[in-house]
């Protein structure tokens, strides 16, 4: 009744291929970004930025790199978070060795770093499919964590094998480091995640998304009518691991601002990206940010709840956290194996019928 | 439909609700980032509840610091930077006056954050070593005694057992392969250098439970002493695989962290003789504990399950909360108030002075060495003892008197390696005295 099709004509070409074909859906889009852009920024305080708003928003783009990968190309990584680990040393490296570059280029410099890294990993994937791929790109992720822990040049010879983020700003802002402001964090990666979703999303319609779409429902049948698979998956890949690349590089400098490889870039850092993407919905731009949203928030929400709301001891509620959120993937993925982004889309078409469903 | 939504509203309320606490302001807060689950949780529990319990005391039996009672708020990390900053983030608007996270990578991520807002950092025994510069690291205190302090204590225990002369002698090192674990090794190499031994350093990686081909190479290389840097499951697995391959507990000797009942315990009778540091007594024979015991646990107000009560970790953790609450009163002293704010905390901690006859009043006569913290030495003394466990009574023993280890080493080092952070994060040297 109020969400509805009719009315909304299309007359050219243009108009048809809008990435939010409805009106209602366009401007609820148009108001989100509005208030994430004009609103947020002024009520953000420390508490919201550093355990909410910032994990949130980084891990988006990882989710965004994997869905890529797997969701669109149909190639399994395990080596996401070996991936982070590329884009946040990169960041390290660039930030100590070239101190008057701009954060922005360093971050993006990172995840092309981390791309060419991923291509590299990505050569087997010609060869190897499926579960093989998997453990391939697990060997990555172990052998990543690895080099950096191993080689000295990466962590600068510091004593403790940490890397820490040196201050840098943007045009007199502070962006990185300790006295940087909440809001200023929030809206540097905020951009970053606009654009980068905007240009996925954009990526994943065209020509270059189909081809990816074609190897991932049949390979042998997509090389026939003409698709290249050692560009496509290739592209997969290098555009996948840029996008990780940058999540990574974003997770040291603006969220973390110092990092330990074997901790922060673990092999269960990269399990929580695949769990978002499967959760959020695999091949979807809005079900990585579902996921993310899922994974990142849900905790947070659950411990404010438990621990602060109900005056529980601490432990008992870390313990039903892990439960209920285990629980809900479980649910989720035997009510909806397509993720919430199926979930949102069965709504939507609820609700254009609603309420007169026949 | 409509009371679906409402229900959901009304949710959505409470919650919001429940994440805007307010703050009590005639509090002192103690926030506690503990960790009572993950692979860390065997260590994390003893400590937490030794923190809290003695916070519990202070609050039952003297009415709190300075009549003012203590407010503890209990926050899990598990052993997680990213929990830890959640929790410090969380916590810091409630007017926490001194985060002692009980984790080395916390410790890394709070030293900016904490120093930027004002609030001090207390690593007793862990963190950055080279924070015990108190002219670079302004709001970060290590005493009484740091991981260096530790590396050259063990050193100087294998000198007093060789007869001060270890040349050719090899030493491994079996380390948590992380900011924790790689603390000791330039205090080794340096030492190594100066004694003529050759130093090997073995990695375990995060959470430790398996370690069979490290061992393999101990059982191959066979070194002289064996020293640890583990820390929760790490260290049972640890000890297990040395009973293993038999070598001999009494060369094996870990960090004060690698020493709590609950490291040898699972490995029974052929864990005895392995040795641990320590920089606190040990063993529940101290008055205070008669006061735990009436105030805190007959009263039913033991924190977690009450069962940890005299175990070295709960001793430690006891013993850290003791440290801040002496600090209160000392800034309490200073500034002539009962209401403290994080930085009339910090001149406190930088006033510490802890006496025998403090420690005696306190029902903890001889538990630790005497120190005192001030504006350039926020490390303290330094001083340390070997413990050694007792498989057939169940308990730990002390070998040596609290010692010195080699200061001049190790100042050094610190004054490396501060001064390098101070280079690469713009600080300058504060004026002290």
């Amino acid at each position: 009744m109020f969400y509805r099709q009719a009315g909304d004509f299309k007359t050219t070409y243009r108009e048809d291929i809008h990435t939010f074909p409805l009106r209602q859906d366009r401007i609820g889009y148009y108001i989100l970004l509005a208030f994430a852009f004009l609103v947020v920024p002024f009520i953000i305080n420390d508490y919201w930025a550093s355990a909410v708003l910032l994990p949130f928003l980084i891990m988006s783009i990882a989710a965004l790199g994997l869905n890529v990968l797997t969701g669109y190309c149909g190639q399994v990584s395990l080596g996401t978070a070996g991936f982070m680990a590329v884009g946040a040393y990169s960041c390290y490296k660039l930030m100590t060795a070239f101190p008057e570059l701009s954060i922005i280029i360093v971050v993006l410099t990172s995840g092309v770093i981390t791309a060419l890294v991923g291509l590299l990993f990505g050569i087997p994937s010609l060869r190897i499919k499926g579960f093989y791929l998997a453990v391939a790109t697990l060997a990555a992720q172990f052998f990543l964590v690895w080099l950096f822990n191993k080689v000295p040049w990466f962590y600068n010879n510091s004593a403790s094998g940490q890397i820490s983020a040196p201050v840098r700003d943007i045009a007199g802002v502070m962006v990185t480091g300790p006295e940087a402001q909440a809001w200023a964090k929030y809206l540097f990666c905020l951009v970053l995640v606009v654009v980068l979703a905007w240009l996925t999303r954009n990526l994943t319609r065209g020509r270059i998304g189909r081809s990816w779409m074609a190897i991932r429902d049949m390979d042998i049948a997509a090389e026939i009518i003409g698709v290249n698979p050692l560009k496509t998956k290739l592209s997969a890949f290098g555009v996948s691991s840029f996008l990780i690349g940058v999540s990574g590089a974003l997770y040291f400098s603006v969220y973390l601002g110092a990092v330990e490889v074997g901790e922060v870039f673990g092999i269960q850092k990269s399990f929580l990206v695949l769990f978002m993407i499967i959760i959020g919905g695999l091949g979807s731009i809005f079900g990585s940010f579902a996921g993310a949203a899922f994974l990142v928030l849900m905790p947070v929400l659950l411990k404010n709840i438990m621990v602060a709301g109900l005056g529980w001891p601490t432990d008992i509620a870390a313990h039903i956290e892990f439960v209920i959120v285990g629980g809900l993937i479980i649910f989720f993925l035997i009510v909806e194996p397509h993720g919430l982004a199926q979930l949102w889309r069965l709504t939507k078409e609820k609700l254009l019928l609603w309420p007169f469903p026949h | 439909m409509k009371l679906a939504k409402l229900a959901t509203i009304g949710a959505a309320l409470a919650v919001a609700s429940s994440v805007v606490s307010t703050a009590a302001v005639a509090d002192l807060v103690f926030p506690s980032l503990s960790y009572r689950t993950g692979p860390y949780a065997v260590n994390g529990i003893p400590f937490a509840d030794g923190y809290a319990d003695y916070m519990t005391l202070v609050n039952e039996r003297d009415g709190g610091i300075g009549g003012v009672k203590i407010k503890l708020i209990e926050c899990e990390t598990g052993y997680n930077t990213e929990k830890g900053v959640e929790c410090y983030e969380s916590t810091k608007g409630e007017g926490s006056l001194v985060y002692q996270p009980l984790s080395t990578g916390i410790t890394y991520q709070l030293i900016p954050k904490a120093t930027a807002d004002g609030i001090p950092v207390h690593s007793m025994g862990y963190g950055r070593t080279s924070a015990a510069n108190g002219k670079i690291f302004s709001h970060i205190f290590n005493y009484p005694a740091n991981y260096w302090n530790g590396a050259s204590l063990a050193i100087n225990h294998i000198l007093a057992e060789n007869g001060d002369d270890i040349k050719g002698k090899k030493i491994a090192l079996v380390y948590h392969n992380s900011a924790y674990g790689k603390e000791p090794i330039r205090t080794l190499e340096e030492l190594a250098k100066k004694h003529g031994y050759t130093f090997t350093g073995i990695p375990v990686d995060h959470p430790g439970q398996e370690q069979k081909s490290q061992w393999l190479q101990i059982r191959r290389e066979r070194p002289d002493y064996v020293l640890m840097w583990g820390w929760g499951v790490m260290n049972q697995v640890a000890i297990q695989e040395a009973a293993n391959i038999r070598y001999p507990m009494d060369q094996f000797i870990g960090i004060w962290w690698s020493g709590s009942e609950n490291d040898v315990l699972p490995t029974g009778d052929k864990a005895n003789g392995y040795k641990a540091l320590t920089f606190h007594g040990t063993g529940s024979d101290f008055p205070v504990y008669a006061d735990i015991q009436k105030h805190v646990v007959d009263a039913g107000k033991a924190a977690g399950n009450g069962d940890q009560v005299g175990t070295v970790l709960y001793s430690r953790g006891m013993y850290a909360a003791m440290l801040a609450v002496e600090a209160a009163r000392t800034a309490q002293e200073i500034h002539g108030a009962t209401e403290l704010t994080p930085a009339q905390m910090r001149d406190g901690m930088e006033a510490l002075e802890m006496t025998e006859a403090k420690m005696a009043a306190l029902g903890l006569p001889g538990f630790g060495p005497e120190f005192s913290v001030s504006c350039d030495n926020h490390g303290g003394p330094g001083l340390g003892a070997v413990q050694q466990w007792d498989a057939a009574a169940k308990k730990w023993t002390m070998v040596s008197d609290f010692g010195p280890s080699d200061m001049e080493v190790i100042q050094a080092l610190i004054d490396e390696d501060s001064s390098a952070f101070a280079a690469e994060n713009k600080i300058e040297e504060r004026k002290c005295g």
